[in-house]
């Protein structure tokens, strides 16, 4: 039997006219890597920000955990230019910022780097480490607390350590090399000790070297971090290699989803990915 | 380990070198009368600048609303502390409200343990009004980005000025006549500590408490959100509730730093706090570095004691032999005080600190950097 750690339904997500995600299905199993794959533009992103909370859906539902996190039907404006392909509303709205999400369990990377540039590579991890704090701010700033702090800075450590960047704890995080960069975002997201680890395509402007490490890296972290992990992803050699399951997204809709070896050979995937011949 | 002993030694002897400096300060201060008033101007503009910076400089958020958040304090404050026997001299025009009269009465009344602390209450009170002020704008005004928080800061500002002044709250505020006779710094701990000593000690344990607060769990949760805020957001950290919780602790200590103002000034009137005021700690602020505790009270004092004091020379005609200087007349300090600020920012592009703080270990390393230096020229 097996355990679905993230369920999205019918998730459709329209902009003005234009409808970025089209009824949407997706179910991440546990223990399992999945990803998402699309040519630029498909709305890989956008269902990405649905999940993550950044953006309430048009139409559609969000289930992490046994738990509806997120879920909308048009309303007011909406429900006259609601151009989905899936029409049936659903009945309630269901809004978690991205900061509850993150709290619940599900802990995000970015396409485009977003570290906090200005501080160390210590005090980024650390950072993540405050979504969890017991003590309030009265407590935290007289240092009553310091079991917690304390054990906020020993995890951060050990966290620096396990992913090899323990050597650059004190160097600010934009000095770091680009493929550093990457792999501290990636701790940082683990620091905030999440179930479910979505990342915004890791290999972006990767050399295949960096890839591969990473490729590694990925799945290291999932076996020792007892994680489920899902990515979005351009790099064919990458997904290919630590997926189980993908999706393949193209203008919005669903076009195939399978297996590795299911989708290489997917007639739709090939159309998407290489074109047409019109004549 | 013995790096730190050492440092904490170090810090004790400055400090007490400082206590000891004040207390001479005290004992002379009919010689000192400029020295005193720059130095006592300078610690509470320090602590409006610093509780600016904690907001500005450390959680991002651009706020003009300083001013505004240190009349509520400085209001607080004075309409509590005037005298009863005053109050008909200074309500002149219009009479007072007599709740405000009743509840002096009733201060005056009162054992005299609560009469010794009073004024620290309402210090405290006007902190909480302007923290609570704070709270409710908050709502609204921290949804906003950037600029437009500026904007509306601004405006809450002039609008709590605006208030003051109306004619409407005339026998609380004595509207555009403002308040006067408000009573000097109190002493502290039965007199152990003189009242020209008190704005100092009062500054240093709320400047103290926003270290400690920068340096703590939330404190790096501020940074991350002036850093990046939706990187902050995703990584659980909740925007609303912890730039809500910096601008309440910044208004607080602005209203504080105001109540300060009001018994250093004696009188205030709402003009006191115009935009203008706000701009001067931002100038403050910029000029000590954007995100340096360190940088806001040095810069503090400095540009207080530039502006009221170093600079005072130039107001005055000035004449060498027969020749009278041109130029040398009142308002030309401000001429020269604005070159410098110029000079100074082309100097420091992110200001006299930057974004460092105080720390023995740097200053000792430059020390030695230099002697090693002179060493190598022998």
């Amino acid at each position: 039997m097996k355990e679905i750690l993230l369920k999205t339904e019918h998730i459709t997500m329209q902009f003005g006219g234009v409808v970025a995600v089209d009824d949407l299905n997706i179910e991440i199993e546990k223990d399992r890597i999945t990803a998402l794959i699309g040519p630029n533009g498909a709305g890989k992103t956008t269902a990405f920000n649905v999940i993550t909370g950044g953006y309430q859906p048009s139409n559609g539902r969000v289930t992490f955990d046994d738990l509806v996190i997120g879920e909308n039907y048009p309303r007011s404006k909406m429900k006259k230019i609601y151009n989905g392909t899936y029409k049936t509303p659903f009945e309630k709205q269901v809004v978690n910022t991205p900061d509850k999400i993150t709290r619940l369990g599900m802990a995000r990377t970015f396409q485009n780097i977003r570290l906090f540039k200005d501080l160390t590579v210590f005090e980024n991890v650390l950072i993540a480490k405050h979504c969890h704090i017991k003590a309030g701010l009265f407590r935290s700033t007289f240092m009553l607390n310091r079991e917690e702090e304390a054990k906020m800075l020993e995890d951060t450590e050990a966290l620096l350590e396990r992913v090899g960047l323990l050597a650059n704890r004190d160097e600010k995080s934009s000095s770091l090399p680009y493929g550093k960069q990457r792999r501290l975002e990636i701790a940082r997201a683990l620091a905030t000790g999440p179930k479910l680890l979505l990342l915004d395509e890791p290999a972006a402007g990767m050399n295949p070297k960096e890839t591969e490490e990473l490729s590694l890296f990925i799945k290291e972290i999932k076996e020792s971090f007892n994680l489920t992990v899902f990515l979005i992803e351009h790099h064919m050699n990458l997904v290919m290699d630590i997926s189980d399951t993908i999706y393949v997204l193209d203008y919005g809709k669903t076009i195939a989803q399978g297996t590795p070896a299911e989708v290489q050979n997917d007639p739709a995937v090939i159309r998407a990915y290489l074109g047409v011949d019109e004549a | 380990m013995l790096k730190i002993k050492r440092n904490h030694l170090y810090s004790i002897i400055v400090l007490t070198l400082l206590m000891v400096f004040l207390y001479w300060l005290n004992a002379n201060r009919l010689q000192n009368g400029m020295l005193v008033s720059v130095l006592q101007k300078g610690v509470i503009l320090a602590l409006v600048a610093v509780s600016m910076n904690l907001l500005n400089g450390f959680t991002g958020l651009f706020s003009l609303g300083q001013a505004g958040f240190m009349s509520i304090g400085a209001y607080t404050t004075a309409i509590l502390l005037i005298p009863v026997q005053n109050l008909d001299g200074v309500y002149y025009m219009n009479g007072v409200h007599p709740a405000i009269r009743a509840f002096k009465m009733m201060v005056a009344s009162s054992p005299e343990f609560i009469q010794i602390i009073f004024p620290f209450i309402a210090l405290l009170l006007g902190g909480l009004l302007a923290a609570f002020a704070a709270a409710i704008v908050g709502i609204a005004v921290l949804r906003l980005k950037s600029d437009y928080l500026a904007i509306a800061t601004l405006g809450l500002s002039e609008i709590v000025r605006a208030i003051f002044s109306s004619p409407q709250f005339d026998q609380v505020t004595n509207g555009s006549y403002g308040l006067n006779k408000i009573p000097n710094f109190p002493p502290m701990l039965w007199g152990a500590i003189p009242s020209l000593i008190t704005p100092f000690i009062v500054v240093s344990i709320c400047i103290v408490f926003i270290v400690f607060l920068i340096k703590s769990s939330y404190g790096r949760a501020f940074k991350a959100i002036r850093e990046d805020e939706i990187a902050a957001e995703a990584m659980g950290i909740n925007l609303f509730k912890h730039k809500s919780m910096s601008f309440i602790i910044s208004s607080f200590f602005s209203a504080i730093a105001g109540g300060l103002l009001a018994m250093y000034m004696r009188s205030i009137e709402a003009k006191t706090f115009s935009i203008t005021l706000t701009y001067d700690i931002l100038l403050i602020v910029v000029i000590g570095g954007i995100g340096s505790v360190t940088g806001s009270v040095l810069s503090a004092f400095l540009v207080t004691a530039a502006k009221e004091w170093w600079l005072r020379f130039f107001d005055q005609p000035l004449l060498i032999g027969s020749w009278q200087v041109p130029l040398f007349r009142t308002g030309f300090r401000m001429v020269i005080f604005s070159i410098l600020l110029m000079i100074v920012v082309l100097i420091y592009r992110r200001g006299i600190m930057g974004t460092n703080e105080f720390s023995w270990d740097r200053i000792l390393k430059r020390l030695k950097f230099k002697r090693s230096k002179e060493g190598g020229k022998k």
